[in-house]
This record gives C-alpha cells, sequence and structure tokens, in this order.
C-alpha cells in the first residue's frame, strides 16, 4: 500500500519537525517572562545579581529565539507542502488563525526583540524595559493563538460543512472551543515549567561545580536556584491540576483518546474500569500483557465515582482507535516526569531550612538530571494528545490520509532524511552552544573583566539612581 | 460593498513585497559576505542587520498565513507543486538565520564556518525564492510546466542580483569609510546586471504565455501600463546618478522603488490569477466570513506593526559602529 507509506512518511516528518520546534517556544516563553521579571527586579532594587542574571539568560534567549523563528517558518509552509488536503478543507480557519498570530505575535516579538537584545545603550531603561515586557507579551499571545487553532482541531465547532470545506460561522465559537482553556493553560504552565527546570538545571551544574573546586558560590546562581524552586512549587501542583481538568474535558469529547491512553480496551460486566498503572497494551489482541492494575481507580479518577464504567475502546469502531501502546505510553512519561517534577519542588523546599539547597549535593544531581525533563514531559504531553487524535486530523471530520499531499514515498524519504540531517547538524549545534553559555555562567558583580560592555554601561549609570 | 478577495489580495501582495524589499536587503548582505573577506567588517555588516532580520523574515510567515487564510486553495495547490524548491528554500533560511547567532557564539576556530554558512544559506534562500517565482509565472502550480525550467533558473539569478542591490544599498547607508566606498562600486556594477536581468525577463514572460503578452501588448492596454518601464528607467539613471554623487539614503530609496516597478510588472501579468493560468483570485478565496475576520485583524493591527517596526528601525538609525552590538 504506497499510500500509506508516504502517508506514514509525511506523518513522520510533520512530528519531527513539530517535535524540534516547540521545545524551543516552551523555552522562549519561559525565559522571555523570567527575563521580564528580572529586569523588573533589577529597576526596582537596584541589585546587581538581576542584572547580571538577565544578561547571563538574554544571550541564551537569543539562541533559543532564532532556532525557534526559523523552525517556526518551515511550520507554515509544511501546512502546504504536505498537508495540501487539511488546507483545502481547513484553512479557511487555521489560516485566520495563523495570520492573528503572526499579526499579535510574531511582529511583536521580532519587532521589539532587537531592542530587547541590542538597544540597551540605544534607549532609556524603562523603554528597554517595555521592549523586554512586549517580547514576553508577544510569546504569550502566540501560544494563545495556535493553541485556538490545534484545540479547534481537537474539538471543533462553530463552523458549517459546505462543498466539503469548511464554512466558518462563529469565531467565538472557533476559538474558545470545548478543549481550547484547558490546553492553553496546560500549555503555558508546561513553558513555564519546563523553563524553570532548565533553569534549575543550569544553577545546579554551577554550584555542583563550586563544590569540586572549594569555591563559594555567587548570589547570582543562588538566586537562580532558588527563584526556579519557587516557581516549581507554585506551578507543578497547579498543572497537575489543570492536568486532570483537561482529562475529563478529554473524555467528555475525544473518549477513545481516553481509553487509548489508559489502554482500556474493554469493560467487564458491572465492575468499575480499573487503573492500568503499567503494561504492554496489544491492540491486535485487545488486551494489556503483563497488566498491573488498580481496581476501579480509572473510575475513581475519571469519572470521580467508584461504580460507573470509563468508555473502553471497543465501543468505538476499530478503524477510529489510535497507535494504543504510544499513546499509552507517552501519557505515562508525560506523568512519570511530572511526579518526578514534583517530588524534586516538595524537596526543595524541605532544603530551604539552613541554606541546604544550594549545598545539597544528592539534590543538586537530581537537579542536573532533571534539567531537560519539562521539555521531555512536554513532548510526551503532546504525542498523547495528537496521536490520540488519529485517525483524525481534524477530529471527526477529516482523516489523516485524506489530508496528505500527493507525494511519493520516495520524494518523503529524500525530504524526510534532508531535515533529520540538517536538524540534528544545526539545532545539535545549538545547543551545544547553548551549553557553552550555560557553562560560562552569569558574572558576578560588578568588577569582573568579563562583565560585557553593555552591563559595564548599565551598571556606571547606578549611582545616580540609588 | 468592497470586494473581500481583492482586498485580501491587496494585502497578502503587500506582505511579499515587504518580504522582498526588507528580507531582500539582509540576504543580500548575506551574499555580501562574498566579497568582504575582513572579518571585523564582516562584524559590522552582520550587526548592521542583527536588530532587524527576524522582524523582516516575518513578512514571509505573514505571507504564507494570509495565503492560506484568504486563499487556502491558491495556498494548498502552489505549495504541494513547489514543495522541493520551498523545501530547500527553508533549509537555507534556516541554515544562514542561525548563522546570525551562531558565529558569535562558536569558538574562534569554527566561526568561519559559520560566515560561509551566512553566505551560501543567503544565496541560496535567494536563488530558490526566484526559482519559485519564475515557476509560479509559467504555471507550474497549474502543472502547466516542470517548476525547473530555464526561466525559473534565470528568475534564480535575477533575485540573486536584486536582493544583492539592496543589500549593498542598504550597506551604504549602515557603513561608512572605504566599505561604503566598495558597496558604492558593487552597486553600481549591480545596477547594471539588475537592469539586463529585468529586460530579460520582461522580453521572456509575453514570450512564454500569450495571455500575458495580450495584458501588455492587447488592444488598448499599453497606453495605460507605459508608464511602468518608463518609471522603472528613470529609477534606474536616478539610482546611477544618485551612486555617483556619493548619496547615502537616495541609493537605497530608488533601488526599492524599482524592486516595487519590478514587483507591479509581474502583478500586471499575471492579474487575476493565483495559480495561473487556473484558479483566479475569486475562485481561490476563502468563505467571507473568514476573509471579514482576518481583515478586522490586519486594519486595527498593521499600522501597529509598520508603527513599531518603523521605531525600531529609527532607534537602530545611522552608522553601524565597529564592535557595535553583542558578541
Amino acid at each position: 500500500m504506497p499510500e500509506l507509506d508516504a502517508t506514514l512518511l509525511a506523518r513522520i516528518q510533520f512530528a519531527f519537525t513539530i517535535s524540534f520546534h516547540i521545545i524551543f517556544p516552551a523555552i522562549t516563553i519561559g525565559l522571555a517572562c523570567y527575563l521580564a521579571v528580572l529586569e523588573g527586579l533589577w529597576l526596582k532594587s537596584r541589585q546587581t545579581k538581576y542584572i547580571n542574571l538577565y544578561t547571563f539568560w538574554s544571550k541564551i534567549f537569543a539562541v533559543n529565539f532564532g532556532m525557534g523563528v526559523v523552525s517556526g517558518i518551515v511550520m507554515a509552509y509544511q501546512f502546504g507542502t504536505h498537508w495540501r488536503g487539511f488546507s483545502e478543507f481547513a484553512g479557511s480557519i487555521t489560516g485566520p488563525l495563523l495570520t492573528y498570530e503572526v499579526l499579535t505575535a510574531f511582529f511583536l516579538e521580532a519587532g521589539f526583540l532587537g531592542v530587547m537584545l541590542f538597544g540597551r545603550e540605544k534607549v532609556g531603561e524603562r523603554l528597554h524595559f517595555f521592549a523586554t515586557c512586549m517580547v514576553a507579551l508577544g510569546t504569550v499571545i502566540s501560544t494563545f493563538w495556535i493553541l485556538a487553532s490545534n484545540s479547534w482541531m481537537q474539538t471543533p465547532q462553530g463552523h458549517a460543512i459546505v462543498d466539503g470545506r469548511v464554512v466558518p460561522l462563529d469565531w467565538w465559537a472557533v476559538i474558545f472551543n470545548p478543549s481550547f482553556p484547558y490546553r492553553l493553560a496546560h500549555m503555558c504552565l508546561a513553558a513555564f515549567i519546563s523553563t524553570a527546570f532548565l533553569v534549575a538545571g543550569a544553577a545546579a551544574w554551577h554550584l555542583l561545580q563550586c563544590q569540586r573546586q572549594h569555591c563559594s558560590a555567587s548570589p547570582e546562581v543562588k538566586t537562580m536556584l532558588s527563584m526556579a524552586m519557587w516557581m516549581a512549587l507554585a506551578i507543578v501542583p497547579l498543572q497537575m491540576f489543570v492536568g486532570d481538568m483537561h482529562g475529563l474535558n478529554t473524555l467528555q469529547y475525544q473518549p477513545t483518546k481516553v481509553a487509548a491512553m489508559e489502554a482500556h480496551y474493554s469493560n467487564a460486566d458491572g465492575e468499575p474500569t480499573p487503573l492500568i498503572l503499567f503494561g504492554w497494551p496489544d491492540s491486535e489482541q485487545q488486551t494489556v500483557h503483563w497488566a498491573l492494575e488498580v481496581p476501579a481507580l480509572a473510575s475513581l479518577i475519571l469519572l470521580h465515582d467508584s461504580e460507573q464504567q470509563v468508555p473502553a475502546l471497543d465501543e468505538f469502531p476499530r478503524d477510529h482507535w489510535p497507535n494504543v501502546p504510544l499513546v499509552f505510553w507517552s501519557f505515562r512519561l508525560m506523568v512519570g516526569l511530572g511526579l518526578l517534577m514534583l517530588a524534586a519542588s516538595l524537596w526543595a523546599l524541605w532544603l530551604r531550612r539552613g541554606e541546604r539547597l544550594y549545598q545539597q549535593p544528592q539534590f543538586l544531581r537530581l537537579m542536573l538530571w532533571l534539567m531537560p525533563s519539562g521539555l521531555v514531559a512536554t513532548l510526551a504531553g503532546w504525542f498523547t494528545t495528537e496521536v490520540g487524535r488519529q485517525p483524525w486530523v481534524v477530529q471527526g471530520l477529516l482523516r489523516t490520509e485524506q489530508a496528505v499531499s500527493a507525494h511519493t514515498a520516495v520524494e518523503l524519504s529524500i525530504s524526510l532524511l534532508a531535515f533529520v540531517l540538517s536538524y540534528l547538524l544545526i539545532f545539535g549545534l545549538g545547543y551545544f552552544y547553548m551549553w557553552r553559555l550555560i557553562v560560562t555562567g552569569p558574572s558576578h558583580g560588578p568588577s569582573l573583566p568579563t562583565l560585557t560592555q553593555r552591563v559595564a554601561t548599565a551598571l556606571s549609570q547606578e549611582p545616580s539612581h540609588v | 460593498m468592497f470586494d473581500l478577495a481583492v482586498i485580501w489580495f491587496a494585502l497578502i501582495v503587500f506582505a511579499i513585497l515587504m518580504y522582498i524589499v526588507m528580507d531582500g536587503f539582509d540576504l543580500g548582505v548575506g551574499m555580501l559576505f562574498a566579497m568582504v573577506d575582513d572579518s571585523e567588517q564582516r562584524d559590522r555588516m552582520v550587526n548592521s542587520v542583527a536588530p532587524v532580520w527576524d522582524g523582516n523574515e516575518t513578512w514571509l510567515v505573514l505571507g504564507g498565513a494570509g495565503l492560506m487564510g484568504a486563499f487556502p486553495l491558491a495556498y494548498a495547490q502552489v505549495l504541494e507543486a513547489l514543495t522541493a524548491p520551498l523545501l530547500v528554500m527553508l533549509l537555507a533560511l534556516l541554515v544562514r538565520g542561525v548563522a546570525f547567532e551562531y558565529r558569535f557564539k562558536a569558538p574562534q576556530l569554527s566561526r568561519h564556518w559559520w560566515d560561509k554558512g551566512l553566505f551560501c544559506g543567503s544565496w541560496l534562500a535567494t536563488f530558490c525564492q526566484g526559482l519559485v517565482l519564475g515557476a509560479f509565472i509559467q504555471g507550474a502550480a497549474a502543472g502547466q510546466s516542470h517548476w525547473l525550467t530555464p526561466f525559473s533558473l534565470f528568475c534564480g539569478v535575477a533575485l540573486t542580483v536584486t536582493y544583492t542591490l539592496l543589500g549593498a544599498v542598504w550597506l551604504i547607508i549602515k557603513m561608512d569609510g572605504a566599505l561604503q566606498q566598495r558597496m558604492r562600486q558593487l552597486a553600481h556594477t549591480l545596477l547594471w546586471q539588475l537592469l539586463i536581468c529585468m529586460a530579460v525577463v520582461s522580453a521572456w514572460t509575453p514570450l512564454t504565455d500569450e495571455r500575458i503578452a495580450a495584458r501588455w501588448f492587447g488592444e488598448g492596454h499599453w497606453q495605460w501600463l507605459w508608464p511602468v518601464p518608463v518609471l522603472a528607467a528613470w529609477c534606474a539613471l536616478q539610482l546611477r546618478t544618485s551612486l555617483q554623487r556619493d548619496r547615502t539614503y537616495r541609493p537605497f530609496l530608488l533601488a526599492l522603488a524599482l524592486v516595487v516597478l519590478g514587483f507591479a510588472g509581474l502583478g500586471i501579468s499575471l492579474w487575476p490569477y493565483l495559480v495561473p493560468p487556473q484558479l483566479t483570485l475569486w475562485q481561490a478565496a476563502a468563505p467571507a466570513s473568514s476573509l471579514r475576520f482576518m481583515l478586522v485583524g490586519a486594519v486595527c493591527i498593521l499600522p501597529l506593526v509598520l508603527a513599531y517596526t518603523a521605531w525600531s528601525y529609527y532607534v537602530f538609525r545611522g552608522k553601524t559602529a565597529p564592535g557595535e552590538g553583542y558578541h
């Protein structure tokens, strides 16, 4: 079946390019907001550690932002080059939403980014702070529109189908579709958590390095860790609450996806649905091998009721099922990392008594390991929701094989190979450079020669304000 | 009642034009790397566009997104047909986009690789854009021709000349001393090359397609259309004079005008087709509810976008000093 092969290759290419893309905006959103907070704190308190941290993280932000821009342009064109059927069918809804994203977010980010990164000597510091805030605002607005578009594909409403194409009738209903508020909150928090653990991991590396060399840690590094762990403590539990609500919403509108997430093939007569913790789902035999289950727990979590049954996969047509093992395991990866991050946040709170937060080596090593955990969990979550929507591109309206462009498997293999090679090389190097910047660390105090010219100027203005 | 499809056609043409003139000069700066060996001067060249390049590139995203929203059928058909050159263009833009950042972050020894990446990426992206444009004019999206033809290849070359000229006149504004003088000389040569390219494309397009010939030379058309080539010739003359008289800003503005006129010429040839010669803009248009919703956003937000973009250029006005920017 050559058509199927081509569709699968097109899907792999889209999954690959968007997975690479999403990790950049996730950090951009979090870091932009973090930078705005740092600059605000600097303007308010005039403590040099804040401006040193700002300078340090803005360099990493610049590399990350550049990678996000270029990988994003690929996405804007891939809808047409590889998904002609989708663009013809739903372009009248996803196109305008994407246009709003460009107009309200991308221009805002790009327009103020120049001033934010290069303009500290050219504009006053309040105007510079305003530019940082506009970049941060742009990243959040961008999340709004792209998630409105994605959520509409998951839970479409507010449209009619005329001549085999979507016609928007009520834009308010299109944008504020049933899954949108949950997905937006879930993704924004995911971006903040990813950034918090990136920042904390960077701090942990420097603290461990300090211990090895028996030097004392700079206030910059300590502030980094402390701010990141307060943030994690506040939002990781919140994320779990939002995630639970998102799951309930999915059960209501996309029950097949939830059944796949739980590898829930069938219900036993009259018994509440158990929760399968681990096991190997087998869609051929419609069973989970080596399943470890907790009786009635799925009913309790998803329906908040220990009597009722959660809809099972065998209640839906076989050709409406997604790839169950993939959805099952990516969901478990996300939840598992979430629990680990919760544990780390609580441990950090416990260690705050008596400055142990900056010294406890096991904790610091754990934080170093957890540095990419937020990003991995974000990707796992997206795999759960996107693969879980299959076989649909637009839930219930357009199947994936109807959406794909008419390229041959050979053409798609060549373009996939080109993307894989160039992304691995370019973004691999990008991460190498980011790591080099992280290892260099924030400059400490106003007198070090490593201070950049910009900071020197910023600091030379300091006495007049104190 | 306004014709929403025509308004959106005009807005997308505007976005593409903004992209061509704005990203045109920063891609041109990348291509001019081949002409400048000194690493300090290269730093200055990059720093002259570093604060604005991703804003410039955003117009390309607006063009793509706007086309998808306003004319989904044309977006789907054109992009599918031109997948190969578009993907090469995207990968080339990827390389040169990260090269802006990486060349300052890379270790000294490997830095020259990113200079090469910046040049090659800029050149290849420009060439592919010209190729896409040529294939589009020839009707490759409608299956009328392959995307790889002598004409599309020539358009690729023509666009590299165009962008390099824009880069050179931009650097006349931002640089001083020997580098500025060098750019004046280069701009002079590039202007002649561009005029040859424009003449060849102008002669070649009516020959490839009877409809385009009829558009220009058909009954009663020429009397309305003659100002386009005449104005272009006038701009070229003025540009030559302004280069000889060592003017700073005028060459840039005149080169922009020249590019806009060339673009207008293409628009006249193709109107009203979005997938020539198959789909007109009315046939490809999205439902009125989509066009109306998008128009509200464009009318309210585009003036703001233009205002703060202008402000950003104003902040970084004047010469780019050596060592300016961050490293």
